[in-house]
């Protein structure tokens, strides 16, 4: 009995308002997809941050002959030198971080460079002795790169130590300040979803002042009174909440998916698993802010 | 029933009070005219019964509860004992005469079998039995005071209030709701009603209190609209008195 009447009186505020409601589904909408593409960046970031940084190696490039810098004095280093090189990575002070290391010798690098750059114009110049000899090192915890960087970086006959971390960290920060981006417009269009709630839910109750009075005259309690006002709020939000977790899934289904895992790339994307996480954070998200604003719209009409 | 212990009210803002330092009670079954020229304080005390408002200063005891210590939570199940009636009967214009009784018991969560027994019941003491499919517009003003009254009662109070029931409406009309607040009051309900009109308070010889300027200045067992007797005695005066005076 109760029930009905609640859900009925939802009814006719919702037709009533019927233009308000409309806008609080389309500024949810808004607000909340781009609090889900917020979410997927940093799960993307993540995810990438994981693949690379497991992959991601810091190089002890050896001198050639035909190095200056570093400690290189135009010599290509010498069998003692790299012995000596290879007995720091093994001391007391590096082995606990290194998981393993790996020695390229000019031949290899050589052949892993035409590998890599096949076809430009530049490989039928380049020749294996100009292609440092290499310690490929992995850690067991890439955070801590500085200390194998300046570690080695003062033994002789090493030219160069390059964590390659380094490389990653612009593309992580863009992925970054996309993400801060979209938490900020998603800010702001919350911002003004809540406002836009409140509003709708005073007009609401501002057309129905003379139940209102009513109500409270005769004795109706607070909760009767507010609920199909909150309800109004929830209801107007959980469709735009449902339109923004429909396109974020449909995102990820046919760009992420469909588009960029299609283009030929090793990077690991964000699957329909990450955005079937991000849907609910949307839906109650979504919800609780419309009935948390929309309640507090309504405590003034409720002062007994 | 009602009890006021010197109670005053100032509104933020002013600087007389609308009601000043009153003290009486009101006994179960009692009908009581609360008289006195606007502003006299007469709304404030309704509001004050219904814990609408809060008195600045003194304590209020309704129904056995003192309303200083009545949380807001605890206060609309406080005011479902109390029925309200108002000159400008306050229905809702979309719903018709059962509904508009309806109402007022479906949100107080009232079972449709209840309402169903209930509406009719009360439609007919008042006297609209074959009306209730009408819409509020569709009826005479007294009619509509009528339904006013069947959705103040329908809930069997203990209390009535009304303020200025008659306000709006011609003597006759009002003859006929007065013999209906009359026959409430006999049933046990106690009637408090403010009101302009001295016909009806001379006609009905009821307990009458007048208030000036926020003070009881009368309180008088089956008096007038204007006192033949000696008005109430205070120690000193107050100066709103020798406006009275000069009336008389």
């Amino acid at each position: 009995m109760r029930l009905g009447l609640i859900l009925s009186e939802v009814g006719h505020g919702l037709r009533r308002n019927f233009s308000m409601v409309v806008s609080i589904v389309l500024v949810t909408f808004i607000s909340l997809t781009f609090v889900g593409a917020a979410i997927l960046l940093q799960q993307q970031i993540n995810q990438m941050k994981g693949y690379w940084y497991d992959r991601a190696q810091v190089a002890v490039y050896l001198c050639t002959q035909y190095d200056e810098g570093g400690n290189c004095n135009a010599e290509e280093a010498t069998a003692q030198q790299k012995a000596n090189i290879e007995q720091v990575l093994k001391s007391a002070v590096l082995a606990p971080l290194i998981q393993h290391y790996d020695f390229e010798d000019h031949e290899a690098a050589f052949a892993r460079y035409q590998k890599q750059f096949a076809g430009s114009e530049g490989t039928s110049f380049v020749t294996p002795d100009f292609l440092p000899e290499t310690f490929w090192v992995n850690l067991k915890d890439p955070s801590q790169s500085d200390a194998v960087v300046e570690r080695m970086s003062g033994v002789p006959g090493v030219e160069d130590v390059v964590d390659q971390r380094k490389y990653l960290q612009p593309i992580f920060n863009a992925l970054n300040a996309a993400s801060i981006t979209a938490v900020g417009i998603a800010g702001l269009m919350l911002i003004a979803a809540v406002l836009l709630i409140a509003t709708t839910i005073r007009l609401s109750a501002f057309s129905r002042r003379r139940e209102l009075g009513i109500m409270r005259l005769v004795g109706a309690s607070n909760r009767f009174i507010q609920t199909p006002f909150v309800l109004e709020g929830v209801v107007a939000a959980l469709i735009g909440s449902a339109l923004a977790s429909g396109a974020i899934v449909a995102v990820v289904q046919f760009f992420v998916q469909g588009y960029l895992n299609a283009t030929p790339s090793s990077t690991p994307f964000v699957d329909l698993g990450d955005a079937f996480i991000v849907v609910p954070i949307l839906i109650v998200g979504g919800a609780g802010l419309a009935a948390i604003s929309a309640a507090v719209a309504i405590r003034r009409y409720l002062k007994v | 029933m009602i009890r006021f212990d010197q109670v005053s009210k100032l509104y933020a803002g002013n600087t007389r009070p609308a009601l000043n330092s009153v003290s009486l009670e009101i006994l179960r079954g009692e009908f009581v005219f609360l008289v006195g020229a606007s502003g006299s304080g007469k709304s404030s005390f309704l509001r004050l019964v219904l814990k609408e408002e809060n008195p600045s200063s003194g304590q209020i005891h309704v129904l056995g509860q003192n309303l200083g210590k009545l949380t807001n939570r605890k206060v609309p199940y406080f005011r479902r004992n109390i029925g309200v009636v108002f000159q400008d009967f306050r229905l809702l214009p979309q719903k018709n005469v059962f509904d508009n009784v309806a109402f007022s018991l479906q949100v107080i969560g009232k079972s449709k079998g209840f309402i169903q027994e209930a509406v009719p019941d009360v439609l007919k003491m008042v006297g609209l039995a074959g009306k209730s499919g009408r819409l509020p517009h569709e009826l005479s003003g007294g009619e509509q005071q009528r339904v006013a009254i069947a959705r103040a009662i329908v809930n069997k109070p203990s209390i009535l209030l009304a303020d200025e029931p008659t306000g709006n409406l011609d003597p006759a009309t009002s003859a006929g709701i007065m013999t209906l607040l009359d026959r409430i009051s006999g049933s046990g309900t106690t009637v408090v009603m403010a009101t302009h009109d001295a016909g009806i308070v001379d006609t009905m010889k009821r307990r009458v209190i007048e208030l000036v300027s926020g003070q009881v200045v009368r309180d008088e067992r089956q008096g007038g609209y204007q006192t033949h007797a000696v008005p109430i005695q205070r120690q000193e005066p107050p100066p709103a008195a020798a406006g009275l005076g000069s009336r008389l």
